[in-house]
């Protein structure tokens, strides 16, 4: 079975020539969750971006491919690329408050792409988005699509968010750290929600988060990040059983827990960090060489 | 939702008073022949510099007074609301659809676009407005299209700065990030996730506008560049006030005063109208 995404190789670097992406090689099988776990800084964001052609314009890519469903993005026609992209993928954003548009209705906002984009009825866009609605469990939903989104709160957004998503059938959706914003409680029923609707509409997803607790809960495979560069990969369970790079290790002991809660936070040790750095060195140099 | 209730309440009196004299004054502009009580223009030297009704020596029917030429000063400024409002909304909308377009397209595009745009308004910008009009309608030949073509073409660059801050913090938005990838043009994102968050802006500035409008156009009259000299104007009764002003105060202080509210009341309205405009403060 082909990957639903395959990033090959990719490298995105600043104006100032930092590389922020280093070779990254990873892929999503269709109707698996994929977790991307790093630190904040270490690209998990911005590899996100790059597969969903939203970069910020500063950031280049300079080498590799990303085939998201047999199709090289490389090598597609801009538009092409675009309608490829909407048509395929979504995205479940980070902050649910500044992802939707103030000054529109939550319906039309979430029915717009649906009946402009992919041409669908205002009637089967309409069914459908009440459908959705009803399975983040949304229990009025002529309300919510009526409100403005600053009428509803923060969870309710993302749950407006994640049945936006969920309503093209995508075969890939982008979650970037979606229960970041979100206070403790609701994120867990985010989570769950998240979960269940990858599961019946066997989406892949590309989930990017800094938690492992939340990584545990939610992935089949892992994908562990630092400074641009994929350190770790695996599978999810054999990953928390035996971690094999130091800096799993160390991210693992570094997360807090609430069987312990007068334990002083653990930061990463710094041995681990002086050989990344010494591993990140290399790689940059041996990258360097051929590229002149 | 209770603070926006409060808002409300706050705003309430404002927008009253000032939208009140607004609707006033226009409907009085409009109906300028049925609502004044006498000609404008009818000359009577027995009667010069009538004062205004309640000191000795006033006559009935002349309400303010009237001028050294023994016109009525209350007719006078009701016919001359007409070319001020004229003026107003003529200038105001197109230095508003000039301003706003070139704006809109500067923030949200960025790049070339952005930088091109953005110098024509630091230049224009260098000049000093009445300076600029002056000389405009020197160049263009007095007349109402000239006095609007003038403020319209100096007053453009305000809706132009202020959209175009307003449009660039909106392209970067995580909403409209939302509407790329799901494959929006770039127009399309322009017209429906950016322009619907900066109409409030535009509206309060529009009403602004408008009050600025009116100042220029009394200028313009007050130095007599404005439209032909017959025609009552603010600026022009005001210009003649300053000629009697110490046998005929009123000459000039009822046609400044009407010209503060109105321009007052311009500016007010405006911030009124973009609260209504505005959902998340509504």
């Amino acid at each position: 079975m082909s990957a639903c995404l395959d990033i090959a190789n990719l490298s995105a670097v600043l104006p100032n020539g930092l590389r922020v992406l280093r070779s990254v090689s990873l892929s999503v099988q269709p109707g698996e969750v994929r977790a991307l776990v790093g630190e904040s800084g270490a690209g998990k964001t911005m590899i996100g971006k790059a597969v969903l052609g939203v970069l910020p314009s500063s950031v280049r890519i300079v080498e590799g491919t990303m085939t998201l469903e047999g199709e090289d993005l490389g090598r597609l026609h801009p538009k092409a690329r675009r309608t490829l992209i909407g048509a395929r993928t979504a995205l479940i954003p980070q902050d649910p408050l500044t992802a939707l548009n103030p000054s529109r209705r939550i319906g039309p906002q979430m029915t717009d792409r649906l009946v402009r984009i992919l041409g669908w009825s205002t009637q089967k866009a309409d069914t459908r988005i009440r459908q959705l609605l009803d399975e983040v469990q949304i229990r009025d939903p002529d309300r919510v699509l009526k409100s403005y989104p600053h009428e509803l709160s923060g969870g309710m957004r993302q749950r407006v968010l994640i049945a936006a998503a969920f309503a093209a059938e995508p075969r890939l959706i982008v979650a970037d750290e979606p229960t970041t914003a979100l206070d403790v409680t609701v994120q867990k029923q985010i989570l769950r929600l998240i979960a269940e609707l990858q599961r019946e509409h066997g989406t892949a997803i590309l989930f990017v988060t800094h938690d492992l607790g939340v990584v545990a809960k939610i992935s089949q495979k892992v994908s562990v990040l630092y400074a641009g560069k994929v350190v770790e990969e695996a599978d999810t369970a054999a990953l928390f059983a035996s971690p094999r790079h130091p800096y799993t290790r160390a991210l693992m002991a570094a997360t807090p827990r609430y069987t312990d809660p007068f334990a002083s936070l653990k930061p990463v040790d710094e041995t681990v960090l002086a050989g990344l750095a010494a591993e990140i060195t290399a790689a940059d140099q041996a990258w360097r060489r051929p590229h002149g | 939702m209770d603070e926006a209730r409060i808002a409300r309440r706050g705003l309430g009196p404002r927008l009253w008073l000032a939208g009140g004299w607004l609707l006033l004054a226009l409907l009085a502009a409009i109906f300028a022949p049925l609502v004044a009580p006498q000609d404008p223009l009818a000359q009577d030297l027995m009667l010069e510099r009538l004062p205004p009704f309640w000191m000795s020596g006033a006559e009935p029917g002349y309400w303010l007074g009237t001028d050294s030429l023994g016109r009525d000063l209350l007719s006078r400024l009701i016919f001359g609301g007409r070319i001020a409002f004229i003026v107003a909304f003529a200038a105001a909308i197109a230095a508003c659809l000039v301003g706003s377009t070139l704006g809109l397209i500067a923030g949200y595009f960025g790049g070339w676009a952005d930088r091109i745009i953005s110098r024509i308004v630091d230049v224009w910008m260098a000049f000093p407005p009445v300076l600029f009009a002056i000389l405009l309608v020197a160049v263009l030949g007095t007349g109402l299209s000239s006095v609007i073509l003038a403020i319209a073409i100096i007053d453009w660059t305000r809706f132009c700065r202020v959209i175009r801050a307003e449009a660039m913090g909106q392209s970067r938005m995580d909403y409209v990030e939302n509407a790329r990838i799901a494959g929006y043009g770039r127009i399309g994102i322009m017209l429906r996730e950016v322009l619907p968050n900066v109409v409030p802006s535009i509206v309060a500035l529009l009403s602004l506008e408008m009050g600025i409008a009116i100042i220029v156009e009394a200028i313009l009259s007050f130095v007599n560049l404005s439209i032909s000299t017959d025609d009552p104007t603010w600026g022009g009764i005001i210009a003649e006030g300053r000629l009697s002003i110490h046998q005929a105060w009123w000459v000039l202080v009822f046609p400044l005063i009407t010209l503060i509210l109105t321009v007052l009341s311009f500016s007010q309205f405006g911030e009124a109208l973009k609260t209504r405009f505005d959902p998340v403060l509504r």
